[in-house]
């Protein structure tokens, strides 16, 4: 049985997509066979994170509505071969992800992936509903500012009470803390929510704190997972996230002014 | 024949006393534009609560002419936005014969004079809510929360008491007949005494709350920033006031 692990957010543009690909190939490159699913039905963009736009010839859709099997529509990564994405469609509705639908494709997956990562929509709708809906664990992904926070809170809320898990009255959907987009320095000048603000406030476990990087916008132009990215913090970062999420033990980085400072004096073009 | 249930057969049904609670909407005149823009706007500040409700119409504060009394229209609107009107409670011969032809039940007018909750500024929808009925059957228990209240999620205690041991975030909303207690901060909005219970109070470990509400009396965020903010308080109505208290005075 594959674990099922949705990213979400609620808000839009705080970096899921960014995190799917890095988790997913994260994942895959410890020798877990991983499939990381797009559910952005209309606005598809995992393909371009993951490089692999050229190569899509069935979808997510194609495959519920029986006009292609999963094979046909899983594209292999070039780069981990033990990686495959499901993309979205970009011409069909969000409503085409039926339940059943998704569940027929789940349920195929499960038998031989290890991992699942489901790539939510933002919002509240639902598409981000059949994203979650199925899933073990959550990494709920947030940028440090209080409308970021707040969605997440909602997302929380909506993890606790729609997922098949709190249907079913299993036991709760794992929910993880991904601060993405953090800034030491603008922390320090009181522009940006700090880590135990947010921590505080959503009362959920740190996964791991992504540095600000001009390297994460450069590698999803170039179609890199930032994960791959060995050399950089925020690709670091996404390491010992995946790590954590794998029950390792691994200090939080990249959180202090001066950390960053040193690492963007390297890295920096 | 015998009116008693003949022996051996179960009888199909018994009556039973039942005391409940219901919503009474006390009419001043009636005119239906008003009338639907009120209702419109009270139901947008707490739809889950009118959702199915039943409804008395109370007459004892009618003040328009009885001509002008159309109970069809009254039960048309209510009908419309889910709320099921299911009799009258005072008013003269005339208004009560009105109702009889609009097959409403008729209530008697209540004896016990109500203290009247209404005020008009700072009322919340439920502030001229006053229960019909107050016979008081026992402890009723308080309702448990163990988890947070996230954002955009509502808990309603309908009889009691409201009992939350975790925080109540930013946007999440708690109801309670009774008294609210809330372990941790509250951050939401906390409305005590929805029924009209004037001497409900909020507690809470740390008061950042965006509204809190006893009996239709409220204060937002920005009210109660001065006092007790970010600390241990509890919150009562005195003198039709919001008086907010710390609870650690050690």
């Amino acid at each position: 049985m594959a674990k099922i692990i949705v990213v979400t957010s609620g808000k839009g543009g705080v970096g899921k997509t960014t995190t799917s690909a890095s988790i997913s190939t994260g994942l895959a490159r410890r020798g877990h066979k991983t499939v990381v699913i797009d559910f952005d039905v209309g606005l598809r963009n995992l393909d371009l994170i993951m490089n692999c736009e050229r190569r899509v010839v069935y979808d997510f859709v194609n495959v519920i509505q029986g006009e292609a099997t999963l094979n046909q529509a899983l594209i292999r990564d070039k780069r981990v071969n033990t990686l495959y994405i499901l993309p979205a469609s970009q011409t069909r509705e969000k409503e085409a992800l039926t339940r059943e639908g998704v569940e027929k494709i789940i349920n195929e997956l499960s038998e031989t992936f290890d991992y699942i990562v489901c790539d939510s929509p933002a919002g509240i709708e639902h598409g981000a509903l059949m994203a979650l809906y199925y899933a073990d664990e959550a990494v709920v992904v947030t940028n440090p500012e209080v409308s970021s926070v707040r969605d997440s809170d909602r997302i929380l809320g909506i993890l606790q009470s729609k997922s098949r898990r709190a249907e079913l009255g299993q036991d709760p959907v794992k929910e993880h803390l991904l601060l993405t987009r953090y800034n030491p320095q603008r922390v320090e000048r009181g522009e940006m929510l700090s880590v135990m603000d947010v921590e505080e406030i959503l009362a959920i476990p740190l996964l791991g704190v992504i540095p600000e990087s001009q390297i994460v916008l450069n590698s999803s132009n170039q179609g890199i997972p930032v994960i791959l990215e060995d050399d950089s913090d925020a690709g670091q970062a996404y390491e010992d996230a995946v790590a954590r999420l794998l029950g390792e033990e691994r200090e939080h980085r990249f959180m202090t002014a001066q950390k960053k400072g040193f690492f963007s004096r390297m890295f920096k073009g | 024949m015998t009116d008693t249930a003949t022996a051996g057969a179960r009888p199909c049904f018994q009556l039973k006393g039942a005391t409940v609670s219901l919503t009474a909407l006390e009419l001043h005149y009636f005119e239906i534009g008003p009338f639907e823009d009120t209702l419109r706007d009270k139901i947008r500040q707490a739809p889950g609560f009118f959702r199915d409700i039943p409804l008395i119409v109370s007459l004892e504060k009618y003040e328009g002419l009885t001509s002008e009394l159309d109970f069809f229209q009254i039960i048309g609107i209510c009908r419309r936005h889910n709320i099921h009107v299911a009799g009258v409670r005072g008013g003269n011969d005339d208004q009560r014969r009105l109702a009889r032809n609009a097959s409403l039940a008729l209530l008697p007018a209540s004896a016990r004079r109500e203290e009247s909750v209404t005020e008009p500024a700072a009322a919340s929808p439920e502030a001229d809510m006053a229960p019909t009925t107050e016979a008081f059957q026992g402890p009723v228990a308080a309702k448990i929360i163990n988890q947070t209240v996230r954002s955009g999620q509502q808990v309603y205690a309908p009889e009691g008491d409201l009992i939350i041991l975790a925080p109540v975030q930013a946007g999440a909303e708690v109801l309670a007949a009774g008294n609210i207690h809330v372990y941790g901060p509250l951050r939401g909005r906390a409305l005590a005494g929805v029924h009209g219970l004037e001497s409900a109070r909020v507690f809470c470990q740390s008061l950042e709350a965006e509204l809190v509400s006893i009996a239709g009396h409220y204060k937002i965020s920005e009210d109660i920033q001065d006092h007790g903010w970010k600390s241990a308080v509890h919150i009562q109505l005195k003198d039709d006031q919001l008086v907010v208290m710390s609870l650690d005075k050690a």
